[in-house]
């Protein structure tokens, strides 16, 4: 038996559909879902005679996401055609970039189970306009839908830098918190606002030697349990594939697949990599983008502080579990939300526990995120601080968030109004531990025992006091006073 | 009324002496007994002219304000999209094409108040120089009737010489403007690059393509481009006001230039027929009469100019006319027996053969392995011929040459032979590769009695300059008021 041991390789290429207003090069606005081609115009649809006019928004946000992907930016751009017959492209050529994209050489760092992070290359991030669809659900006859057509794409390229099924997934969902941090995609995976394409080969160490098995590129992946399967799958494959034939990569040999969702399954599409037939050249009908540094500061200015960073610092600064950070950090307003709130003097731990305990809950019986409920981030805070100085009880704690939310009262005022100041008066709450301890011999014995049942029977003492406070004893004060009566 | 300028008939209109209605009335009826002989038009709109023209005599006879072409019949070439009638670029590929929006120029004539009588023929997709291109019909020179009009704008050029018209829009790629303005004896501008915007102009070569008047004189030519010059923010390739704003080229327009430094390239005026060179001389001598110096220049790259033109415009080209598939636009093939078919089938259908022709050209150009020999290579050849340019305008105010090489050719002629037929621009192709505007204003007759047109050109977004050097050797001489005989 022969010692072998192989590497999987995984590149990915990402579409990600920015979040303008209008089109790329026309002012059609943006729409999903709506009926078929009523969100066009003469430009989008590739009338004879029109002309493309580009849109800056949707520029300046693909240069900040190279920003935020630590890519160059290049002061001066420009667009090609890029020419192939597809009935959803009106024109037959793509507005892309070819030779000089706006950006190239960046990095992204994706967290790795193990704590640690590691850092995927970017070879080039470049601007484009999607195309439509086609629709073959009308039997003999094909239709096509221009909506789509126009829309702003940015197209990110990584380098072959990922080496698992979930270092790719990882990527994915990395971005995906990136681009909806810096507020440049709503990149919901369903509306295909971010489609993915990995590129996916082994590098197979057979008898001390390297053998590398031929590209796989599987199509048009958008979603992140599609992107993980079908990763899994194509190396899975592969290897297969190399220990049934020996085949291994030749120059050009690029595969291209699809993605079976329902068999779980890559299904080849093409087998040879066509011939570089996209005769790309200079779009002569618009103006190469000449990028200053005035614009460049502009846009600089409008980076935040990115999900990965903001998730380390928050457990690192505020000693969260990397867990919480996560949860906390999924959404940037959520996680500015929660900032503020600390940096208004609540305890983060406590912040933490009533922001994904009890606010992500409410929010999303709203429909909205915690920070568009109707609160401060410093009425929060002293909802926290109350907490901890024991004035009300953890458990209170959820029916005062709610009500804020309803009254937009502060958490005093409420507090007040219904009375559920914590009770910390060592002579009232030991006068109840009296009654009760009366009122309960069999579980004092039990209490008292020493044996199996004590834990339990302390337990339902403590309940009893609680209850009999109606929740506005503190617990530590009513445990103290229990555990000194049963001796 | 017909011998009219168009700044003469908008006069008189003004003032009350013609209406619009009679004019255009006078233009139709024309067009009703010249057309058949000359086959300018493609279209032609009577209704919906008159209709214009009633409104602009309402709104003048009630003191309304009204523009700077009002009432006054114009035509259009038919690659300018209209929403009235059809836009075919006198191909069989879109000869049911109607569009659903107006060009930029096309909402700018409207505007003045001109009246579009029609549409006129043209080589197909602007992709010749005779017109007899046209996938639609033939146009013949007004002057002799068994000679081609020039191209591609022939038609704009025919109608306006046979005053089917007081005045057209061409395009010119490589000359389409100047060229058969030359050979119909009819003025003929070329703006520079990005002075009029081509929103709604059906792409050619789309860093060559201007639109620009073609005119009984200059003064005409300064009226129109007055009406279309301007930034358009549809073109991102329109200059913006804030680099070159136009101005009004009527205001100067009779100012003569003093001290004016003509570059001329004696080699290129000696490569032209004996009758074109003479008529260019007696040109020449006319401006040194009027106190011009002329300054003998080279153009060393003038020579590469037509092979770098049709490696770039075709290289557009093929891009441009992709979507004329039967998918998306144009004629769709009856019965393909697949889907390829229906692309491959409908364009062989569609286009004529020089279309074809130069999608082949183009689409070789650009392909993988060939781009840095051909289209790379074509535009360094561009950059090399713009400081040519460069280097002749810091030492003259303008250069002259002659239009083309020949008057104008027999029908039929050079048919057979492309590369004869590519000669036909030598002269008015560096222009378009360099950006700059240039003119052909009339300059004499050979002994056949055919038009010679001077052609003059002047450094970027100098029209106004252009025009007045035109309209100086325009006020000495009379060949821009000789009309043909039909
Ligand atoms: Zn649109």
């Amino acid at each position: 038996m022969s010692e072998l041991e192989y590497k999987i390789v995984v590149g990915l290429e990402i579409h990600v559909h920015l979040a303008t207003r209008t089109k790329m090069f026309c002012g059609c606005e943006l729409a999903y879902g709506e009926q078929a081609n009523t969100r066009v115009c003469p430009v989008c649809i590739g009338m004879p005679g029109v002309l493309p006019v580009m849109n800056k928004k949707a520029f300046e946000y693909s240069v900040l996401t190279a920003l935020a992907l630590n890519c160059n930016i290049s002061s001066f751009t420009k667009w090609d055609r890029k020419s192939y017959y597809y009935p959803d492209l009106p024109k037959n050529y793509q507005i892309s970039q070819y030779d000089l994209p706006f950006s190239e050489h960046g990095h992204i760092e994706i967290p790795l189970e193990d704590g640690r992070t590691k850092r995927i290359g970017i070879i080039r991030a470049h601007l484009e306009e999607d195309a439509g669809k086609n629709i073959h659900t009308l039997g003999n006859f094909s239709a096509i839908d221009l909506n789509r057509a126009g829309t702003p794409l940015l197209e990110i390229v990584t380098e072959p830098d990922m080496n698992s099924a979930a270092e790719v997934r990882t990527l994915a969902t990395q971005l995906q918190r990136i681009v909806r941090y810096l507020g440049v995609s709503e990149a919901d995976m369903q509306k295909g606002h971010m489609r993915f394409e990995p590129n996916i080969n082994l590098h197979i160490t057979k008898d001390g030697t390297l053998y590398k098995t031929s590209i796989s590129e599987v199509k048009n992946l958008n979603s992140f349990r599609a992107i993980e399967r079908s990763v899994a799958y194509e190396a899975d494959r592969q290897l297969d594939e190399f220990l049934e034939t020996g085949a291994t990569m030749k120059m050009g040999n690029k595969r291209t697949y699809g993605w079976d969702d329902e068999n779980q399954c890559t299904v080849l599409q093409r087998e040879k990599e066509e011939a570089h037939g996209y005769r790309y050249f200079p779009e002569p009908d618009l103006v190469p983008v000449e990028m200053n540094e005035k614009w460049l500061a502009e846009i600089k200015s409008r980076l935040c502080e990115l999900p990965l960073q903001m998730q380390t610092r928050f457990a690192g600064e505020y000693k969260l579990s990397d867990y919480d950070a996560g949860v906390l950090t999924a959404d940037r307003s959520t996680a500015e939300f929660f900032d503020r709130a600390v940096k208004a003097g609540g305890d983060a731990k406590r912040l933490c526990n009533i922001i994904t305990q009890t606010g992500l809950k409410i929010a999303n019986v709203k429909g909205c995120t915690v920070a568009e409920l109707p609160i401060t981030a410093e009425a929060l805070a002293k909802l926290a601080q109350m907490v901890e100085a024991g004035e009300i009880s953890p458990s209170a704690s959820a029916a005062i968030f709610e009500d804020m939310v309803n009254t937009q009262k502060t958490p005093d005022t409420i507090v007040r109004e219904k009375n559920l100041i914590q009770k910390n008066d060592a002579g009232e709450i030991e006068a109840m531990v009296d009654e009760v301890i009366a009122a309960n011999p069999k579980a004092v014995a039990d209490a008292t025992s020493g044996g199996k049942k004590s834990k339990k029977a302390i337990g339902f003492l403590m309940g009893q006091v609680m209850q009999k406070s109606r929740g506005q004893a503190s617990p530590k004060v009513v445990s103290a006073i229990l555990s000194k009566k049963l001796g | 009324m017909l011998d009219l300028t168009a700044r003469e008939l908008s006069a008189k209109i003004l003032h009350g002496e013609i209406t619009s209605v009679e004019a255009t009335e006078g233009v139709f009826e024309r067009i009703e007994r010249i057309e058949p002989t000359v086959g300018a038009y493609i279209s032609t709109f009577k209704d919906y002219a008159l209709s214009r023209a009633a409104d602009v005599d309402r709104r003048v006879a009630a003191g309304e304000q009204v523009g700077a072409l009002a009432g006054v019949p114009v035509a259009v070439k038919d690659n300018m999209c209209m929403s009235t009638g059809a836009t075919t670029c006198a191909s069989k590929i879109l000869e049911n094409f109607r569009s659903p929006y107006d060009a930029h120029v096309v909402e700018r004539l409207e505007a003045a108040d001109a009246v579009i009588v029609g549409k006129t023929n043209m080589d197909e997709f602007a992709m010749g120089s005779s017109t007899e291109n046209s996938g639609l019909k033939q146009t013949v020179n007004p002057w002799d009737a068994t000679r081609v009009p020039g191209g591609s704008s022939g038609g704009s050029a025919a109608a306006v010489a046979a005053r089917l018209c007081f005045g057209a829009l061409g395009s010119d790629t490589g000359g389409s403007v100047r060229q058969p303005a030359g050979f119909c004896g009819v003025v003929g501008l070329k703006p520079t690059y990005g002075r009029v915007s081509r929103f709604g102009l059906v792409a050619y070569g789309s860093s060559l393509d201007q639109i620009g008047p073609l005119t009984f004189d200059v003064a005409d030519a300064a009226l129109m481009l007055n009406v279309i010059a301007g930034h358009d923010e549809r073109d991102s390739t329109s200059v913006s006001n804030e680099i070159a704003a136009p101005c009004d080229y009527l205001e100067k327009l009779d100012e003569p230039l003093s001290g004016l430094k003509i570059a001329i390239v004696p080699e290129f005026n000696a490569g032209a027929d004996s009758e074109v060179q003479n008529a260019v001389a007696a040109a020449l001598e006319v401006y040194k009469g009027l106190g011009a110096e002329l300054i003998e220049i080279r153009m060393p790259h003038f020579e590469y100019a037509i092979a770098a033109y049709y490696v770039i415009a075709t290289a557009e080209a093929s891009s441009n006319l992709a979507r004329y598939d039967g998918v998306h636009y144009g004629h769709r093939t009856a019965a393909p027996a697949d889907y390829v078919e229906v692309y491959s089938k409908s364009r062989a259908e569609g286009f004529g053969d020089e279309v074809k022709r130069r999608i082949m050209l183009g689409t070789y150009a650009l392909s993988s392995g060939y781009y840095d020999a051909y289209y790379l290579r074509a535009l360094k050849v561009r950059n090399l011929i713009r400081q040519d340019f460069t280097k002749a305008f810091e030492k003259a105010d303008c250069i002259m040459m002659p239009v083309s090489p020949t008057t104008a050719f027999k029908v039929g002629e050079k048919t057979a032979d492309p590369l004869q037929m590519y000669l036909a621009d030598i002269y008015t192709i560096a222009t378009n590769l360099s950006g700059v505007p240039g003119i052909s204003v009339p300059c004499g007759q050979d002994s056949s009695g055919l038009p010679i047109g001077l052609q003059i050109m002047t450094p970027a977004f100098t029209e106004e300059k252009l025009l007045r050097i035109g309209r100086m050797f325009e006020k000495h001489t009379d060949h821009h008021t000789k009309k043909p005989d039909i």
